[in-house]
Order: C-alpha cells, then sequence, then structure tokens
C-alpha cells in the first residue's frame, strides 16, 4: 500500500508539471493578449506604446524563459501580479476560494445526500410509481441547464418573495447567509444530483439481484438492512467514483452558476480573467483547479480500499 | 480677454435650484446602490477608453470645468466651473485662462495647485516623465502648446490656433485633474481625487466603494454617505435585481428598449428615461483592396441599407438616422433633416435606392447570377453582431452574399488595424458632442482610428477650417458640409444612432441622464435619497 501512494504521489507530480507546460503553451497559442485587450478598449494600436507595455509585463520574453519565471515564481510561493488589477495575484485569488469552495463542497453534499437515498429507493421500488417518478426527475435534472434553472429560481424569488438570493458578502440575517450559498449549491448539484440517483440505481439493482442479498433475505436480515448494510455498502463503488469525477467537472458548472447567482468566486473570475488574458491570474487558478482535480481523483482511488476491503494496492 | 458666459451660467444654476426644490428639500444619508455591467480595467479615467470607468469613477475626480449635471443635453453654454472659479479665452482666441478654487484638497489632505493642473496635462500630452500605459485621448490636445502657470492659483493652455472646441474637451467627464503627487500606476489602483467621494476599495468582478468626501470643497455636498457599485455581468440578473429593489439604480445607458418593458412591468413605479447616447452603429469598408477599392460598389452598399429596419427591429424604433454627428434634437450638430435626405441612400424610398444600388453592382461586373461574396467581420458581442446579421440580409438584394464573420474582441481592432477584413460592422461612440472630437479621431488622415484609412485633403483642410472658427452658426454650416460629404464619400457609412434606457427607483432623487453623450453625467454630488 505504501509503495502504492508512494507511485501515485510521484505519477501526481508528473502529471502536474504536464499540466502546468500545457495550460502555459495554450493561453499563449490563443490570439491576443492583455496588451491587445488594453489596446482593444481605448480603439486603436499604439505600437511603441504596446510594445513598451509588453516589456513591462514580461510579455517580450521568449516563452521558454516566462515559463521558468513563473514556475520559479509558484516554488517561492510567488504567484506574480495581475495584469488588470495590478495587485498580488495571490491576493486576488485567495478571497475567493472558500466562497467556491463552500458552494461546490454543498453543491457535492446535496448531490450525494439527494441522489445515493432517491437512487436507493428507485431500485427498491423499481417498476412503481415512485420509481417511475424518480426516474423523471433525474432525467429533468440531467436535461436542464443550470443557468437556465438557476435564472428561473431567481425570477422565482423576485415574484414569490420579492427579493432574491444573489451573492452579498454582508448578509443581514441568517436566512439570507444560507440562502446566498444553498439555493446555487441546489442549482448546480442537481445535475449532479440526478446522474448520482441514475448511477445508484443502476448500481443497485444489479447487487439487489446478487446471491448474498437473497441469502440475507433468508436468513431474516430487515429489508432496511439487506438494501443500506448488504447492497448499497457494495453498490456505492461506482457512485463514489462519479462523485469524484462530478467534483472534478463542477467547476464547469460553478461558472454559470457564480455568474447568475453574481458570486465572487474563482470560477466566474477565471472567466473574466482568460476574457482579459490575464495570464497570471489564469495560469495559477488552473493549475489550482488541477491539483484540485488530481487530489480528488487521488482520494477516490483511495477510498475505494477503505470502503471495499477487496480492494489492496500494491503488493 | 473676453468675459465668461456668467448669465448663461447663473441661469443654469437657478434652473438646477428649481430642479432641487422640484424634488423636495434633499436628505443627506443613504448609500446609493447601483449595479454595474462589468469589471472596468482600472480607476484611472485618463487611461480608460470605456464609459465602465467612468460611472463608477467620475465621482472620485474634479474637472477644471463640467458640463451642468442636471441639463441632458450637454453644450459649451452648461458648462459650469469646478475646479476652477472663472476661465477667459484671450483676444486672439489662442490662449484660456483658468483662475482656480483656493480651498480644495486631494483626498489625502495635500493641497490642489496650478501645478496639479499642469501636471495632468503634460501626461496628457506625453511631455512628463511620468507616463500613462495607454493614453487614448491624446489627440484631445494637438492644439494644445503647453500648460503654463502663474502662481499656485492660475493655469493657461496656450494654443497654437483658436479651438473653441478645447473648453468642451475640457469638461468631459474623461477629463479629470489628476494629483502631482499620485503615480500612474497608484491612480489605476487607489485613486486620489478631489470629487464629492472618496474611493474606498475596488474588488474586480465584485464590488467598487465609494464614501462621502468630508472635505468635498462644494459645502453642504455630497448629500450620500456613499455610492457602492456592485459588479454583475449578468445582465438577467442585474435587471432582477433591480426589480426586487437591491439596487437603487440600473447602470446608466444599459437597458435595451426591450428590456425597459420587462422592467416597467415589474416594477411599475421605477423611474426610466429613455436618451440618446452619442453611439453610432456603421459600417467600416476597406477602400485599400477589392472588392470595395472600387467607389461603385462603396457607394451601392451605402445605397442599400434600409437603416428604419435597422431601428424597428432592433430599438422598437426607437433609434434615430444621422449622419457623423448624433442626430437632433440632442445633437447640437446635426444637418438639417432635408439636407440629410439629399445624401445618396437616406432618401425614404429604398426600393428605388437599392434598385440604383443594383445598377451600381451591374456597372462593377456583378449581378443575379453573380453574386460578390464576402465576409462581414464584426465583434463577438450583441450589440455588434445583431446589427450585423440585419446588414448581412439588406445587402442580398443588391447581390452580395456576406457571411458573417465573428471575431474575439482582443482580436478586433489589431484585425481591424491590420485590414484584414473586407467589410466590418462597428460602433463609435462620442463622449463629447463636437465635431473636433468625432472628425479628426474618426476621419483624419494617418489618425489611429481611422480604420478605413478614408483620406481627403480637402476635407482635412475643412476640418482645421470649423475647428478654428469662433462663430458658432459659422461652425455648424462647415460641420454639416463636412458631414454630407463623409457620407457621400463612403467614408464610414453611419447607419444608425442607438438610444437606451435607464431606471432608478422612485425615491432616487436628482439624477439626470445625458442626452449626447454617456461619458460626462456621473459626479453625483447632488444626488440624495427620499428615504
Amino acid at each position: 500500500m505504501f509503495g502504492y501512494i508512494v507511485r501515485r504521489l510521484a505519477l501526481m507530480l508528473v502529471t502536474l508539471i504536464g499540466i502546468s507546460i500545457i495550460i502555459f503553451v495554450l493561453l499563449r497559442v490563443v490570439p491576443g493578449n492583455i496588451v491587445d485587450i488594453l489596446f482593444d478598449a481605448a480603439g486603436f494600436v499604439d505600437p511603441a506604446d504596446k510594445a513598451n507595455l509588453e516589456k513591462e509585463l514580461g510579455l517580450s520574453d521568449p516563452i521558454v524563459v516566462q515559463y521558468l519565471h513563473w514556475i520559479g515564481g509558484l516554488l517561492r510561493g510567488d504567484l506574480g501580479y495581475s495584469y488588470v488589477s495590478e495587485k498580488p495575484a495571490l491576493d486576488e485569488i485567495l478571497p475567493r476560494i472558500p466562497i467556491t469552495a463552500r458552494l461546490a463542497g454543498l453543491a457535492l453534499l446535496f448531490s450525494a445526500s439527494i441522489g445515493i437515498p432517491l437512487g436507493v429507493i428507485s431500485a427498491v421500488r423499481q417498476g412503481t410509481r415512485l420509481d417511475y417518478a424518480l426516474r423523471v426527475v433525474s432525467l429533468s435534472g440531467l436535461s436542464l441547464p443550470s443557468f437556465w434553472l438557476g435564472l428561473l429560481i431567481l425570477m422565482a424569488s423576485v415574484s414569490l418573495f420579492g427579493s432574491m438570493p444573489i451573492f452579498n458578502p454582508n448578509p443581514k440575517t441568517w436566512t439570507e447567509a444560507i440562502a446566498i450559498y444553498c439555493v446555487p449549491a441546489m442549482a448546480v448539484g442537481f445535475r449532479s444530483a440526478a446522474l448520482t440517483m441514475r448511477i445508484t440505481r443502476s448500481s443497485m439493482l444489479e447487487i439487489l439481484r446478487q446471491d448474498y442479498i437473497r441469502t440475507a433475505r433468508a436468513k431474516g436480515a430487515s429489508e432496511s438492512s439487506v438494501n443500506y448494510r448488504h447492497a448499497l455498502k457494495n453498490a456505492i463503488l461506482p457512485v463514489i467514483t462519479v462523485i469524484g469525477i462530478e467534483a472534478a467537472f463542477l467547476i464547469g458548472g460553478l461558472i454559470v452558476t457564480e455568474t447568475v447567482f453574481n458570486i465572487p468566486g474563482i470560477a466566474r473570475f477565471l472567466v473574466e480573467a482568460l476574457r482579459w488574458r490575464d495570464y497570471p491570474i489564469v495560469q495559477n487558478l488552473v493549475m489550482l483547479i488541477a491539483v484540485v482535480v488530481v487530489v480528488a481523483n487521488f482520494t477516490v482511488d483511495m477510498l475505494y480500499a477503505v470502503i471495499d476491503p477487496r480492494i489492496r494496492y500494491g503488493d | 480677454m473676453r468675459s465668461v458666459k456668467t448669465l448663461a451660467v447663473g441661469v443654469l444654476a437657478v434652473l438646477a435650484a428649481y430642479d432641487v426644490s422640484l424634488a423636495g428639500e434633499p436628505k443627506a444619508g443613504g448609500i446609493f446602490r447601483i449595479y454595474h455591467r462589468d469589471s472596468p480595467g482600472g480607476a484611472s479615467i485618463h487611461e480608460g477608453a470605456t464609459y465602465s470607468l467612468n460611472v463608477p469613477f467620475m465621482p472620485v475626480y474634479s474637472n477644471l470645468v463640467l458640463f451642468n449635471q442636471h441639463i441632458a443635453q450637454n453644450s459649451v453654454d452648461t458648462i459650469v466651473p469646478e475646479l476652477a472659479e472663472s476661465w477667459a479665452w484671450s483676444s486672439d482666441n489662442k490662449t484660456l485662462t483658468f483662475k482656480l478654487r483656493h480651498d480644495v484638497k486631494w483626498h489625502d489632505g495635500k493641497p490642489f495647485t496650478s501645478a496639479d493642473v499642469k501636471c495632468t496635462f503634460d501626461m496628457l500630452m506625453g511631455k512628463s516623465p511620468q507616463k500613462f500605459r495607454q493614453n487614448p485621448r491624446k489627440s484631445w490636445y494637438e492644439q494644445v502648446n503647453d500648460v503654463t502657470t502663474n502662481g499656485d492659483y492660475e493655469a493657461s493652455f496656450n494654443l497654437k490656433r483658436p479651438e473653441p472646441a478645447l473648453l468642451s474637451l475640457l469638461a468631459s467627464g474623461y477629463t479629470p485633474i489628476y494629483p502631482c503627487h499620485v503615480s500612474p500606476a497608484e491612480m489605476r489602483t487607489r485613486p486620489i481625487g478631489t470629487g464629492p467621494f472618496k474611493f474606498v476599495e475596488f474588488k474586480a468582478n465584485e464590488s467598487i466603494k465609494l464614501v462621502k468626501n468630508p472635505d468635498y470643497f462644494k459645502k453642504g455636498l455630497p448629500y450620500l454617505d456613499g455610492i457602492e457599485f456592485t459588479i454583475i455581468p449578468n445582465r438577467s440578473t442585474a435587471i432582477l435585481g433591480f426589480v426586487s429593489g437591491k439596487f437603487d439604480m440600473t447602470f446608466p445607458t444599459e437597458v435595451s428598449i426591450p428590456l425597459l418593458k420587462d422592467v416597467k412591468a415589474q416594477a411599475p413605479n421605477a423611474v426610466c428615461v429613455v436618451e440618446p447616447n452619442n453611439v453610432s452603429t456603421n459600417i467600416i469598408v476597406n477602400s485599400s483592396s477589392p472588392p470595395f477599392d472600387n467607389i461603385d460598389i462603396r457607394r451601392a452598399l451605402a445605397l442599400a441599407l434600409d437603416r428604419k429596419a435597422f431601428i424597428q427591429i432592433m430599438f422598437e424604433g426607437q433609434g434615430d438616422i444621422g449622419g457623423t454627428m448624433e442626430p437632433a434634437p440632442a445633437g447640437l450638430w446635426a444637418m438639417p433633416k432635408e439636407m440629410l435626405e439629399s445624401i445618396p441612400g437616406y432618401g425614404p424610398d429604398i426600393n428605388a435606392n437599392r434598385e440604383e444600388a443594383r445598377k451600381l453592382m451591374q456597372k462593377a461586373g456583378y449581378g443575379p447570377d453573380k453574386h460578390l461574396q464576402i465576409k462581414v467581420s464584426t465583434r463577438n458581442i450583441p450589440v455588434y453582431r445583431d446589427p450585423a446579421i440585419i446588414l448581412i440580409d439588406q445587402i442580398k438584394s443588391i447581390y452580395i452574399d456576406g457571411e458573417l464573420d465573428v471575431v474575439d474582441t482582443a482580436q478586433w481592432f489589431p484585425k481591424v488595424a491590420r485590414k484584414d477584413y473586407a467589410l466590418g460592422l462597428n460602433l463609435t461612440g462620442n463622449a463629447v458632442d463636437d465635431p473636433d472630437q468625432s472628425f479628426y479621431e474618426n476621419y483624419s488622415c494617418g489618425s489611429e482610428r481611422n480604420y478605413t484609412n478614408y483620406c481627403n485633403k480637402d476635407i482635412e483642410k475643412l476640418f482645421d477650417q470649423q475647428s478654428a472658427e469662433t462663430d458658432l452658426n459659422k461652425r455648424k454650416k462647415l460641420v454639416w458640409e463636412i458631414d454630407k460629404k463623409l457620407q457621400e464619400d463612403v467614408a464610414r457609412p453611419i447607419i444608425f444612432h442607438a438610444r437606451t434606457g435607464t431606471c432608478w427607483q422612485p425615491y432616487v432623487k436628482n439624477v439626470t441622464i445625458m442626452s449626447n453623450s454617456s461619458y460626462n453625467g456621473f459626479r453625483y454630488e447632488d444626488v440624495w435619497l427620499d428615504k
């Protein structure tokens, strides 16, 4: 097991180096840089001013030098300066991480706490009206775009309550504090909950047909014990895999949700930074997301071993 | 020296006071909450070229002079003193001297003097060791030789030749005075001004906060405790926020005509105004290479336009047809209707225009069996894209098959500057309703923003002639002549001038939306909340 973990950690490091190169090169392949955007806003390009600004921002250096400068800075904890705000990139990114982390955490919690129980119920009650109803709900979740759902929620809030749960850094009441995170988390987590529900259902159906489940029932185990202790424990592995993948994909959903609910998290910030070609922000943020994804994958792999003792890595 | 038009200013001041009294006795206090349409690149107005910057940061600064904030139509007659106590032109109209206030302090407590005026304009003219990262309005001061000071409280602009428009340029929201002792880099991130509100913080993509300046040189002002801009790029969310009462005002001139209906339906008490904003939607034609190097094809293009259809489709009829200068009644320099309609393509009979256009196309070798294939390039933004699609539909009628070529914002101006386009759809905003700002910037030979490279030395002479003309009526006639010629030469065919809406809650008092500029009306020093 120890050897496996060391190998996985080494692989993580290689993956991250590879990702850093890809991010860096891709960003520079995209036409236009911050200087183009600044001059675009001014409506003309003055070649001399443009060259000066590119030099000032280090954009005229060879790409390898720029890359080494970035990686060197990363290792020292210096993420550079935002081209737009001219503040340290770390100061721009750090305050936004807890906001997005809270939102993503709540979305995943919503996804798991709704998706898994409903998936189990749907499987156990296979073919009943309840099963059909739940399958309709899950299909809706997979088909409704989160921005549309978010806008619907906002419109309904304004129409019914005369207020709307968009982000407020200083909420006045505890209900507002809950609403500004929970409502967007539900909007973004709905699709993920639907997927979790479908995976849980199909995995449960497969397990419920196994011999050992029949044996458990024959031994007089209660229905809930059969469903949750014997079946779910074995059906949960693919669900964990899906939740792990969803955690990685969540950032895509969060971009839209953070925009609709006006949440100043890293997802929306990333899009804005991309629009401005603010390289220090984009490359560090994408790197951060890459680390989260790689670590999430690693955690899922480790969870397999914890949940299913039959799985042993390495030797 | 000729004296200032004090009488006019006095009358305007009385009118402004009358306006306040109509709204009731102003109440002090409260935070004015406005949503902002996007995150501006910085806080330095001199380095920006979008009113996304003027709206939140104009309250931080002061100008020497400013357009009266309660008269919608900016003109030289509505200019009032701000950091200047008075101004006067020399008898040869080549020196403009400002007497400055003695009681003004920067937000960091340092005194304001004439040195700050000189510093600001030296930087704008590129004569200072301190440089702006970008200086988009350097050309505004082409006729200024230098700025000199006489003691701490007098500054003079010495001109190469008379330029009556200079005063209007100085009265724009784009012309604040910067402190000598603060670097341009600091002004981008932590601006120091002398305005009614002090800068508190700017969180990119989140918010901009300003707080009342207790030492503001106009005693008793501002009424508000502060202004908060919440940055909401999603228009639907922003409008819902306004409807639900989270915001006191929408972002100025950002509510489209169809959206305005929704706002009025959901918030019937909201006060909404629709004003022209001196932004024209126009066609840029690459006349340096085929097929548009052929004047017949360019003329055919201009004749094919059904301007009313654009306005009907995009603004439900609420737009204006005109030349380069903003149409009347909001625009000060618009040519008379009959003169406009005499320009080819502006006549009311669209079918006859298009018939003529088809003949020109046939003369150039195109016809029903041989269509001209071109790409219509434009920025990938709805206000650009939507009219481009209508344009493509309209030019089909004269044997031109257009294909939409949407260009990423970062690539738009570099592409246009490279002349890497045949036909483009562009928007041109004018900060000041004055021909000097518009003509030189967009049509002068060699100007950076003359995207089509239109160059006509005869017209250039007329530009200078009108610019130096001190008789307003004579100048107007020259401007009409120039504008007509520009349209006839298909220099940059103007399709329409847009109108847009702004809404605020009924308790917001003393907001005026300018009708011939989107850049000059955001000082907010006497806005108050009747709560």
